[in-house]
């Protein structure tokens, strides 16, 4: 169905999902306001999120499923496949937090039920960025989703790293986000609309782009490369990452993240697709990402560290996604984002598990031996591992697989060859987490004997584990779904006619 | 029914195998381990007399994929991975059997291991989809780091990620090279697929681009052979695993590469490869791997290395004679490709005897125990010989028809390679004397005992094999020789037209 944003009730039914989750989030609310401060009611509050984002997925499943889209180009939001799957993985990735989040805030004794209330309002958040079809309500999904996040960072009050982790992150956050204003003021300025498809209509007339539009195009980007967390601004993300409670650190490390890669691809491919200007500055963030993420990484003894330089380096593979264009690209950036989704939450989880109370530093060597005590839980550290290093079998494998295809066919094969050069890097550092799990000694009798989840933990790490392995082997219904979706989103000055299927059947041979 | 099916069931039982390996109690592994590798052995077997020489790629089974970008699961047999397979599947019940009491921890997982590499080591030679090739050549890369990191020797961890990230580092740019060549096909005929024909026939219209894509490859496929220089991986790996890993990296693993040159570096890119210039260099490479392997083999105060750097000299002579590209040379690099598994392998068993007895692999350590175990020693000779390519052996015919193939092409490099034999002679000759022959002057060494029934049974298929090509090579060269033809046919059009069967048919 094709809903016109200019009558009233057809606009809430666009924004069904985000409706249905401020729903919820107002209901945990209500919930917290009465019952905190046992487990018990950690508990209830964890489930509630569960079945809080399970509705919404439903709701928007109910939207792709009728095929939802919005009429003309200047809503303030969109309804295309893209924004549909980017919303189920925002999901997927709550959820996925929330279930290794029981034991952990457990264990830790963060007894606060508002830690679910907060997730609840970042993934409101990144779905209103992912559906934000103005910048301006790209910029309100952001601020949603930063507080939000700002305040989990800091979440273990006790703790100073958490302190220190949510004040940087929040002193340096302010800034981008103030670079993201200043850019959309500029491009305001240069265009007159705020509305990115009218943006890029308005682009595509003029013969040559205004310093002014350039200009903040690229207080736009800066802004953007700092949620991404891309070299060079890069530099608050070990430091957050690491005194971060663990789960919020995975769910910045994927949701954060995805959600900010999904704002931007909207805005450079639909609003500035005729500015050739930042296909070469996404080069070369791509190139400087992937190389120096890779190379930090090399170094690091901590896992949570290694980790972060590591998502650092995946944000580089994603702009060489972003890098080469338009629908194949897209299609590449949200299968490798399942991906990395699932790989990075599942390393992010066995972290969880092994982090002693009040002990944060686990080092790669820590992890000594760990195949011999749990080897279900070291073979699933190294699925993720291997899944990272884009091996064969291995979601990591397809989704990068992917992005070269996409990069190759835009010709970009200088940035498929660092791209894959990089990887090799990334083995440095990804295997030595498996030769320490399978080859070493365990140190003590004792040393692992506190690892373990809980019984929703493990089954978030038993989702993920197949998850990987199914899409690594099998992945033409992921393909399905993130063609339509990367060709759903176009440059708005060629809305009509709708570009050609890409040409890839094959008969037999 | 067979031909339709076999090459599925040879790459699905050994993963299901492995996993009931892990699954059956630990005492038990290598009992369920011996018996699946023998029913897979016993699967591919009928390989040899239903395949038919002249019909080119048979058993093929052609599956759908991932259709979204033409990857299909192709699957298939010719002349020149025939061998490789049924040395696959040859290999791994004797590398059970080796393993026997050499492993004794985590036996589960060693076996289960063992198992899912095999899968990936036929694949590799079965593929006819480049996705899948790909994909089996990156496999077979983690059972093999397990099994050299986890139940290798003292410097196991060094030896396991060097070979891991040697091995990783030029596949993954061999890996850019497939989706260029897919790219090219699919713009050339609108058509996108991964099949092996389908990009083989749109290879002719690369251009100046073929030059690095053949560089990529040939990067991919010198790393594993290994060429000179790309070898000192091998050492450490060789040295470091434990028996049955040193034997499938020698018998199976450095045989990839070659076929790689043989499969895909030399049929997609003919004028690169037969450039005069990266005809002398790989030549020049072959030769200094033959010599250069041979001489450093000869200072080797450890035995198991001594035969990990001969292993550089053998492959230096495969080299040779695929780069020749006679019918002779082709043939006898494939028969080497054999012959090298079944003696190093055989070599590779018998220091690991040497070693569960002694607990040392130093030529040193030994000396004149002949007298005490004359069995053991009298099979070491007849493998040694074999190694050296005496008249009678298989290793012989390989070699003599790499030279004679060989001579017609390079006649100064063949003239330098055939050294590379007197060499061989002196290093495993002088380890031999040192070994078994001089004074039994160490009192350890007066109680080893001789090789027991097991040890036995995993060497006499060797010796078998061992004699049986040295003295009637006919059956293979028979199923090869259509495949070498057709592959030098497609290299060099128009060599081949005059058919030269003398030396080859006829040895």
């Amino acid at each position: 169905m094709t809903l016109d944003p200019t009558i009233y009730n057809e606009l809430l039914l666009a924004l069904l999902p985000e409706i249905v989750l401020t729903g919820w989030a107002l209901v945990l609310l209500l919930f917290v306001a009465w019952r905190h401060q046992t487990v018990r009611d950690l508990r209830i509050a964890g489930w509630l999120t569960l079945v809080a984002f399970a509705s919404t997925a439903i709701a928007i499943w109910w939207l792709w499923w009728n095929r939802t889209g919005i009429e003309g180009i200047a809503s303030m939001i969109a309804a295309d496949d893209f924004r549909w799957v980017a919303d189920w993985l925002f999901l997927a990735a709550a959820a996925l937090t929330v279930l290794i989040s029981f034991r952990y805030l457990e264990r830790e004794q963060l007894l606060a039920p508002e830690y679910y209330v907060l997730l609840v309002f970042a993934t409101l958040g990144m779905m209103v960025m992912a559906a934000g079809s103005d910048l301006m309500v790209i910029f309100l999904g952001l601020e949603l989703m930063s507080v939000a996040v700002y305040v989990l960072a800091g979440f273990d009050r006790r703790r100073a790293r958490s302190a220190e982790a949510a004040l940087k992150y929040f002193l340096l956050g302010a800034f981008a986000s103030g670079f993201l204003l200043y850019g959309i003021a500029l491009v305001y300025g240069a265009t007159g609309t705020t509305n990115i498809g009218i943006i890029g209509v308005q682009v595509s007339l003029m013969e040559r782009p205004s310093v002014m539009l350039l200009a903040g195009l690229a207080l736009l980007l800066v802004g953007f490369a700092f949620k991404v967390a891309a070299v060079p601004f890069h530099t608050w993300a070990p430091d957050v990452y690491d005194g971060a409670p663990t789960p919020v650190t995975a769910f910045m490390a994927t949701g954060v993240k995805a959600a900010a890669f999904a704002a931007l691809f909207r805005v450079l491919i639909t609003g500035f697709a005729n500015v050739a200007a930042w296909h070469e500055i996404v080069w070369w963030l791509a190139v400087v990402t992937m190389v120096g993420g890779n190379l930090f990484a090399l170094g690091q003894r901590s896992l949570k560290r290694m980790l972060a330089y590591s998502s650092v380096a995946h944000a580089g593979y994603l702009l060489v996604a972003l890098g080469s264009g338009r629908s194949a690209g897209t299609s590449a950036f949200l299968v490798y984002l399942v991906a990395y989704t699932l790989m990075t939450l599942g390393a992010f989880a066995v972290l969880a598990a092994k982090g002693r109370a009040g002990e944060s530093d686990v080092t790669i060597d820590d992890l000594a031996g760990l195949a011999a005590r749990r080897p279900w839980l070291a073979f699933a550290l190294a699925v993720c591992m291997l899944s990272l290093l884009g091996f064969p079998g291995t979601a990591g494998f397809i989704g990068k697989w992917y992005i070269l295809i996409a990069a190759t066919s835009a010709g970009q094969n200088v940035l498929a060859a660092i791209l894959v050069l990089a990887s090799v890097v990334s083995a440095g550092y990804y295997l030595p987490v498996i030769m320490a799990m399978y080859m070493k000694p365990e140190p003590t009798d004792a040393a692992h004997v506190d690892v373990r989840l809980g019984r929703v933990g493990n089954a978030a790490i038993a989702i993920v584990v197949v998850g990987l392995l199914l899409f690594g082997v099998s992945p033409n219904r992921l393909f399905d779904l993130a063609r339509s979706a990367g060709d759903s989103l176009r440059p708005a000055a060629t809305f009509t006619p709708p570009p050609p299927p890409a040409p890839s059947q094959t008969p037999g041979n | 029914m067979y031909a339709r099916w076999v090459l599925i069931a040879l790459l699905a039982w050994p993963v299901l195998a492995g996993l009931v390996v892990l699954l059956v109690p630990a005492r038990m592994a290598k009992q369920v381990a011996l018996v699946a590798s023998l029913v897979e052995f016993a699967m591919s077997v009928p390989l040899w007399w239903t395949f038919v020489p002249e019909a080119g790629m048979q058993f093929v089974a052609n599956h759908a994929w991932i259709p979204a970008w033409g990857i299909r699961f192709t699957v298939g047999v010719d002349g020149i991975s025939l061998f490789l397979v049924l040395l696959t599947t040859f290999l791994v019940p004797l590398s059970v059997l080796g393993s026997w009491s050499y492993i004794t921890k985590r036996e589960p997982g060693f076996y289960a291991l063992l198992l899912i590499l095999t899968t990936g080591m036929i694949g590799v030679f079965v593929a006819l989809d480049l996705f899948l090739f790909y994909v089996m050549w990156e496999v077979m890369l983690i059972p093999m780091y397990f099994i050299i990191g986890v139940w290798g020797g003292d410097n196991r961890l060094y030896a396991a990620i060097k070979f891991f990230i040697y091995t990783m580092f030029g596949s993954l740019l061999m890996l850019v090279a497939i989706l260029v060549l897919y790219l090219h096909a699919g713009r050339v005929t609108g058509t996108y697929s991964f099949g092996y024909a389908h990009v083989l026939a749109q290879v002719g219209s690369l251009g100046l681009s073929a030059w690095w894509l053949f560089g990529a490859f040939f990067l991919a496929f010198a790393i594993k052979v290994p060429l000179f220089p790309f070898h000192t991986w091998l050492p450490d790996a060789h040295v470091e695993a434990p028996t049955a890993g040193s034997v499938i990296l020698a018998g199976i693993l450095l045989k990839m590469g070659t076929y790689g040159f043989l499969r895909f570096a030399l049929p997609f890119f003919p004028a690169v490869a037969l450039h005069p210039t990266v005809q002398l260099g790989i030549v020049v490479l072959s030769l200094i791997g033959i010599i250069y392997g041979g001489l450093v083999a000869m200072v080797q105060p450890d035995f198991k290395k001594l035969i990990a750097y001969s292993s550089v000299a053998h492959l230096g002579f495969v080299m040779l004679g695929i780069w020749a590209l006679t019918l002779q040379s082709v043939q006898g690099a494939l028969l080497i490709m054999i012959n090298h598994g079944i003696s190093t392998g055989a070599l590779f068993f018998l220091v690991g005897m040497m070693y569960e007895r002694r607990h040392s692999r130093l030529i040193e350590a030994y000396g004149g125990i002949a007298r005490v175990v004359p069995l053991f020693a009298a099979i070491l000779t007849i493998v040694s010989l074999s190694s050296i390519a005496l008249p009678g052996t298989n290793g012989f015919v390989g070699e003599f028809l790499v030279l004679l193939g060989s001579f017609r092409t390079y006649p100064v490099a063949t003239a330098i390679a055939t050294t590379g034999v007197i060499i061989a002679a002196a290093y495993l000759l002088t380890a031999l004397q040192r070994l078994i022959f001089n004074p039994l002057d160490k009192r350890e060494n007066e109680q080893l005992t001789d090789l027991t029934p097991r040890e036995l049974a995993v060497l006499v298929p060797l010796l078998v094999c061992i004699l049986w090509i040295g003295v009637y090579p006919k059956p293979f060269l028979r199923r090869m020789e259509p495949a070498a033809r057709q592959l030098i046919e497609q290299v060099r059009p128009g060599t081949t037209a005059a058919p030269s069967t003398a030396g080859g048919g006829q040895q």
